[in-house]
């Protein structure tokens, strides 16, 4: 989301988040950014409350970037550091790309959730603690020898120490519901709380709480008095003298109807929007759950009406082959996993490259190998999709760059699978997946229709003839008279489609579908440059959800005088055909990803071209401060 | 207005164009002849008609027919048929598969369309052998036997093909043989009318690799008294002259074959076949000789409401959503 006007500094992140303007009353100082993250144990509801705290921040007109950070376990044992779950949410009045570097506000439900999380608070920032969950038995549990609310582990910090638990307890009292239930307001009570320091409203939650516990309405009452009595709480002044409320003006953003949406509905928005452009009435997605892929398979299921099939199958390998078939015959075939489960279809994979067959294979990446951090965001899975695979077997690799742009990669990932007959994978990650940004909602009315066409006639029919332009075949389907054709893995005749063991055929198959692929770089918009000139000094190269850290870091370098660019790659494979010239008239090439070296190594052997990798493998995107460094450390 | 009607195909017409290259004298020139002969006296189309298989001799089974066809890879012709299943339940889906494909690396995508129902007939050609690979033992192989991968005997307890079918919840288990043309085209045609993943097994003889592995009970001499030949509502009878029986030993849950007219036994104390009764259904797959006749044709029949009819019905009930209704929905706000 593009923010412009007088408030643009383009500050985003890091401490210049806390730009404090001088205050215009006595309570309420302004702020451009501010980032906040709420911590505690997985089951204190602090998912909820931080997206609900994103959406009224949006409501209010601010831009916003989302971070969740969960923990693998689903309920881990209370109380430890390795059942933390946090929520963190960057908005403001300027253009905000990332989830922020740094936090300004950290709100910690108990000493695990601040043992884990401090180090990301900017010195100077501030806690808010609730003080009685500070007990000696959940401090042994994170590992603290004294209270870090008594000692001087906060000293550098700003301290908000409330009984929140009680303060809860105290609101809720007249709904005669358990303690239980009372102390797990506690959430709201701080949301609250959270909404009067930023001027935010609480219309929203206070609907979707009558929303979520329309069958327990005291249910809905208490959590809404906890609510309301943390706003309340700040509002009457029970505040200590140093604390006070914070004004964020709305962002400078083009008109639109806005919804904040996570990259996993927007992919799956944009497969039935990719599907509707084709003509395809049919979508057939087939899945096995897998972290952090399966939110996806959620939001198909429940899209029925726009004809969505989905099929929890077996395994990966019979959700990719389920997949297979559903193409086969007629249907937009769609599957999704992160890359071990990837590795399982892989085998499948080949057969729809041989077969030429048109599935878009969803890439959730997260970090590996094998189980790796399953939670945790990585781009380790690019070498795989580009080449892991048997056999000489291309085909299309794009990724989306951010939640907002799943919806258009989606679609461009069915338009390139049906025009070329071939599947195609859609990269996206843990991070994309799970944040959330505001979305301007497109009319898909408006959006380029790229129709289908079933063969149907039987004259000169050949399974495997191409169309010269495009060296797609037809897509024939079972109950098509006279169209009667076999298919399979075994190498087959370039027109007839018969099983060949022939040499020269073998080979001129080969770069067929190399060539088809290779032809798709015709086909798609030249690289451009997101932010910098075309050439000089520095390139900084990325794919993926680095996007906004790779942004910001780079007009953080040039706003200090440094002759760098972005550049930011939605195809992989092919590359885009002026992508060679262009990174070539650049000095030096830098490529910061999530990985251990891959974009970078794709990069060097295509083009033999000095590419310098940036790496960073800690299952957490870049800060835009360490682009920045990178970036200052090779040309100051 | 005047409908053409075209004339009924002919088994000769479900051929295709391709030279057939399995080994001379393999059973699976039969079982494709059965196939095609089945088609054509239920008068099947072929296009709507879809083979699909997996890896091995049996497999290459789609390129002889002249329907649609899917060689696929190995052991995932179910997972690939209920794709296309779901995408179009129209199609009449045929999954042909072996013991290897089906029951070693393709076992659990077996157990899994046959659990959910799935509208296909999956016919697998056990020959107890790999044979495409070059005889390797395959896991309903017999203990003992000697092949290059096992060259002392393999060790492996072999896994009986429809006793795993009722096991994982197939509401249509049969078996048959290759060379018995005569039950085999018949048992494949109740497959094809039964509504549901039906399951047959057909005992199909690898002359290269396991010559006579079935010879124990298929030899023509040795044949009547070796095999029951099971239809719904008639008694379990079963030899040259139909002299012996099966029945319920007294005080047991097991079976005994008894001989009718010895001992006071007469035909009303036999079993009568039931086939939607599946405690029978296990006592009759286990069968085997010397002791007792194997049990051949439609073993197991209780229809279920098919996968795919649920699936779609859902979907098509559904329809049809406004996809910018859908993008509008929840909480929006407008600058």
């Amino acid at each position: 989301m593009s923010a412009k006007g007088p408030n643009a500094s383009g500050a985003d992140g890091n401490g210049a988040g806390s730009t404090v303007t001088p205050h215009t009353d006595r309570t309420r100082e302004i702020r451009d950014e501010t980032v906040i993250r709420f911590a505690g144990d997985s089951g204190d509801g602090m998912q909820l409350t931080g997206s609900q705290f994103a959406m009224e921040s949006a409501l209010a007109g601010s831009d916003i970037a989302t971070l969740p950070d969960y923990p693998a376990e689903i309920r881990a044992p209370a109380g430890t550091t390795y059942g933390v779950s946090a929520f963190q949410v960057h908005f403001g009045s300027v253009d905000i790309k990332t989830a922020g570097d740094e936090l300004d506000v950290l709100v910690a439900f108990n000493p695990a959730a601040l043992k884990v999380n401090l180090h990301d608070l900017r010195i100077g920032g501030m806690v808010i603690a609730d003080e009685s969950a500070f007990t000696d038995r959940n401090l042994k549990k994170a590992d603290y020898e004294s209270n870090p609310l008594e000692d001087d582990t906060l000293a550098p910090y700003q301290i908000l120490k409330l009984d929140i638990t009680r303060l809860t307890e105290e609101a809720v009292k007249e709904f005669g519901i358990s303690s239980k239930d009372a102390r797990r307001s506690r959430n709201l009570w701080a949301l609250g709380l959270m909404l009067w320091m930023y001027g935010r409203r609480r219309k929203a939650t206070v609907e979707w709480l009558q929303q979520k516990f329309a069958n327990k309405p005291e249910i809905a009452e208490a959590n809404i008095a906890a609510l309301n009595a943390g706003h309340a709480f700040g509002e009457t002044a029970e505040m200590p003298g140093d604390v006070v409320g914070y004004t964020v003006a709305a962002a400078d953003v083009e008109p639109g109807t806005y919804r904040t949406v996570t990259g996993t509905e927007t992919t799956a928005w944009g497969l039935v929007a990719g599907a509707q452009a084709a003509g395809i009435g049919r979508i057939f997605f087939g899945s096995y759950p897998i972290t952090p892929a399966s939110p996806l398979l959620h939001v198909m299921a429940q899209l029925a009406e726009y004809g969505v099939v989905t099929f929890q199958a077996e395994d990966e390998i019979a959700a990719m082959c389920s997949t297979i078939g559903a193409a086969f015959a007629g249907a937009l075939g769609v599957t999704s996993s992160s890359g071990a489960g990837v590795a399982l279809k892989t085998e499948a994979i080949g057969l729809a490259v041989g077969t030429e067959l048109p599935v878009v294979i969803v890439n959730a990446q997260r970090a590996g190998p094998s189980t790796g951090m399953p939670t945790k965001t990585e781009q380790s899975d690019l070498l795989q999709a580009v080449h892991g695979r048997h056999g000489d077997s291309p085909l299309p690799v794009i990724a989306a760059n951010s939640p907002a742009d799943c919806f258009e990669v989606a679609i461009e990932a069915v338009r390139l699978a049906t025009k070329y007959m071939t599947p195609v994978m859609l990269l996206s990650d843990a991070y994309l997946a799970n944040a959330a940004e505001p979305w301007a909602i497109p009319n898909v009315d408006q959006l380029p229709e790229f129709p289908v066409r079933f063969r149907t006639d039987p004259e000169g029919f050949q399974p495997f003839l191409r169309d010269p332009e495009t060296l797609a075949r037809a897509w024939a389907l079972p109950g098509t008279p006279g169209l009667e054709h076999r298919i399979g893995g075994l190498e087959r005749n370039a027109e007839t489609g018969d099983i060949s063991y022939d040499p020269d055929n073998h080979e001129r198959m080969t770069k067929l579908r190399a060539a088809k692929i290779a032809g798709i770089a015709d086909d798609i918009p030249p690289q451009g440059v997101e932010i910098g000139n075309d050439s000089g000094a520095m390139a900084v190269v990325g794919w993926g959800s680095t996007y906004g850290p790779l942004y910001q870091g780079v007009r953080r370098a040039r706003e200090e005088g440094l002759e760098v660019s972005h550049i930011h790659l939605r195809y992989l494979n092919p590359f885009p055909r002026n992508l060679e010239a262009l990174l070539k008239g650049f000095d030096r090439v830098l490529v910061p990803e999530v990985n251990n070296g891959q974009l970078v190594t794709l990069l060097r052997s295509q083009f033999m071209i000095p590419a310098e990798g940036l790496n960073k493998v800690r299952g957490q995107p870049f800060k835009i401060a360490e682009i920045a460094e990178a970036i200052r450390s090779r040309m100051g | 207005m005047a409908t053409i009607t075209e004339p009924p195909l002919k088994p000769k017409d479900f051929e295709s164009d391709q030279e057939v290259r399995w080994c001379p004298g393999c059973g699976d020139y039969a079982i494709l002849k059965a196939i095609q002969r089945a088609l054509a006296e239920l008068g099947e189309k072929r296009e709507n008609t879809v083979f699909v298989s997996g890896i091995g001799c049996a497999s290459r089974f789609p390129y002889y027919m002249s329907t649609y066809g899917f060689h696929t890879i190995h052991g995932r012709a179910p997972a690939i048929a209920t794709g296309i299943k779901l995408a179009n339940p129209k199609l009449d889906v045929w999954v042909v598969s072996g013991d290897g494909d089906g029951l070693s690396i393709g076992g659990n995508h077996t157990l899994h369309v046959l659990r959910r129902n799935v509208d296909l007939q999956i016919c697998l050609f056990n020959n107890e052998i790999y044979g495409l690979t070059k005889g390797q033992y395959s896991p309903t192989s017999k203990q003992g036997t000697t092949s290059p991968s096992s060259p002392m005997g393999s060790l492996e307890q072999p896994i009986s093909a429809c006793a795993f079918a009722l096991g994982v919840g197939a509401r249509f288990v049969a078996r048959s043989v290759d060379t018995l043309q005569k039950h085999l085209v018949p048992t494949l045609k109740r497959a094809k009318e039964h509504h549901g993943a039906s399951f047959v097994e057909i005992f199909q003889n690898c002359i290269v690799f396991n010559d006579g592995a079935f010879s124990d009970f298929t030899e023509r001499d040795i044949a009547p008294d070796r095999q029951i030949h099971v239809e719904h509502g008639q008694p379990l009878l079963f030899g040259a002259e139909k002299q012996k029986g099966l029945r319920i030993k007294p005080g047991s849950l097991q079976l005994e074959v008894v001989d009718v007219g010895e001992g006071g036994v007469s035909v009303d104390d036999l079993l009568v076949h039931d086939e939607t009764d599946r405690n029978l259904a296990r006592l009759l797959v286990d069968m085997e000789p010397p002791d007792f006749p194997v049990a051949l044709g439609v073993i197991y029949c209780d229809p279920a409401p098919a996968y795919e009819d649920q699936v779609t019905a859902r979907v098509d009930g559904a329809c049809c959503g406004d996809l910018n209704e859908l993008l509008r929905k929840g909480r929006t706000w407008s600058v």
